[in-house]
């Protein structure tokens, strides 16, 4: 089977999804980054609906 | 067959990722990151590192994103000018409604994600600097009034702001002098560099001070921003995140740029053409290291000051 000589455009066109994809992983480990140091920090991790109850009251 | 022949004038357009890259105006970004990150870290209240590293990022995203919008709407006056041509959308790389896509998607991700990492009252002001950015200056007021400058240099003047509100949820004396510093220190930076270079503004309808109102009038405007940004600058070193090392170097750039805006002041062109805009070129030069400089003097006062050596 021949195969074409690699075009240009698919080493731009790599690059680009190379580097999307760079960003993507690079935005999961922020968002995982930051969801950790949220938490150890004692900040607000439950949603609007929690508002008001305790833990007790929950336990109840 | 490989796709290359089935549609060569439409692969041959196809941007890289640097073309994206380039849409967020990286230099200017550059600016953002170092103002923001300064705003941030002179602030009296302890970052966790990882929630600063975040909030800057996102500063710096929001800032590209208003870059790519601004060239999504200043791609016409940007094919008329030579040092603008070959920006993603002129010379072709990237098509204006992507642009627009890219800016849209990236300011609203910046500020919820701001928002999410910092407090709201940061990503407020970031949203805030974006439209102002883009609707209030490039839209608007870019191409209607020669103070066009001094409405650019506020967009550009916001990121240390935000990066104190990232850090303390708040506004204070000391943040908007932080913004002052950058706006009133952008007016006579652009002028001096107008002065002496040859822009092809006029050829795309963009009103600047030395075409509107004289390079008479321009220098009289240098003179003036520079004695209200010493004021500024020195105003600061009494505040909170001030010291005597900020103040001592305030003082000396200061007297250093008052004193070239005088000289820029008593001459005219005919003088200036003679010594091939010595006394502007200079001046612009420091005008380079002012900013850097006094935001560097702050963050050496925050560095200093868990050795007891910082601060007042």
């Amino acid at each position: 089977m021949n195969f074409p000589k690699q075009h240009e455009i698919h080493t731009r066109r790599f690059g680009r999804n190379l580097g999307v994809g760079l960003v993507l992983a690079a935005f999961i480990a922020i968002v995982f980054g930051l969801t950790i140091v949220k938490i150890t920090n004692g900040g607000q991790v439950q949603g609007l609906d929690h508002a008001g109850t305790t833990i007790t009251e929950t336990n109840e | 067959m490989s796709d290359v022949t089935l549609n060569p004038q439409a692969q041959e357009g196809e941007a890289s990722f640097g073309d994206y890259f380039a849409l967020l105006k990286p230099r200017v970004m550059s600016l953002v990151v170092f103002t923001a990150l300064v705003g941030l870290l002179v602030a009296p209240v302890g970052v966790h590192p990882m929630v600063a590293f975040s909030s800057i990022l996102f500063i710096a995203v929001g800032g590209g994103a208003s870059g790519a919008l601004n060239m999504w709407w200043d791609a016409d006056i940007d094919r008329k000018m030579k040092r603008t041509m070959s920006r993603p959308i002129p010379s072709g790389k990237i098509d204006a409604p992507e642009a627009l896509g890219l800016g849209l998607t990236l300011s609203a991700f910046a500020v919820v994600m701001l928002g999410l990492a910092a407090n709201w009252l940061a990503a407020g002001l970031l949203a805030f600097t974006i439209f102002f950015y883009v609707v209030i200056y490039t839209m608007w007021l870019k191409r209607l009034t020669p103070q066009n400058i001094v409405i650019g240099g506020a967009a550009g003047a916001f990121p240390p702001m935000i990066g104190w509100a990232a850090a303390t949820g708040g506004i204070s004396v000391e943040s908007v002098l932080m913004f002052m510093i950058t706006f009133m220190w952008t007016p006579p930076h652009f002028w001096a560099l107008a002065l002496f270079t040859k822009t092809d503004y006029g050829d795309a309808k963009v009103p600047m001070l030395t075409v509107t109102h004289g390079r008479r009038a321009t220098r009289v405007h240098i003179l003036v921003y520079t004695f209200i940004l010493a004021a500024v600058c020195l105003a600061a070193g009494f505040t909170s995140i001030g010291g005597p090392l900020y103040l001592t170097v305030a003082v000396v750039l200061n007297v250093l740029f008052i004193k070239g805006a005088f000289k820029i002041w008593r001459r005219d062109d005919a003088a200036a053409e003679a010594d091939n805009y010595l006394a502007e070129r200079k001046f612009f030069k420091l005008s380079l290291l002012f900013l850097f400089v006094h935001f560097g003097a702050l963050m050496g006062e925050a560095a200093l000051a868990p050795f007891g050596l910082g601060g007042w």
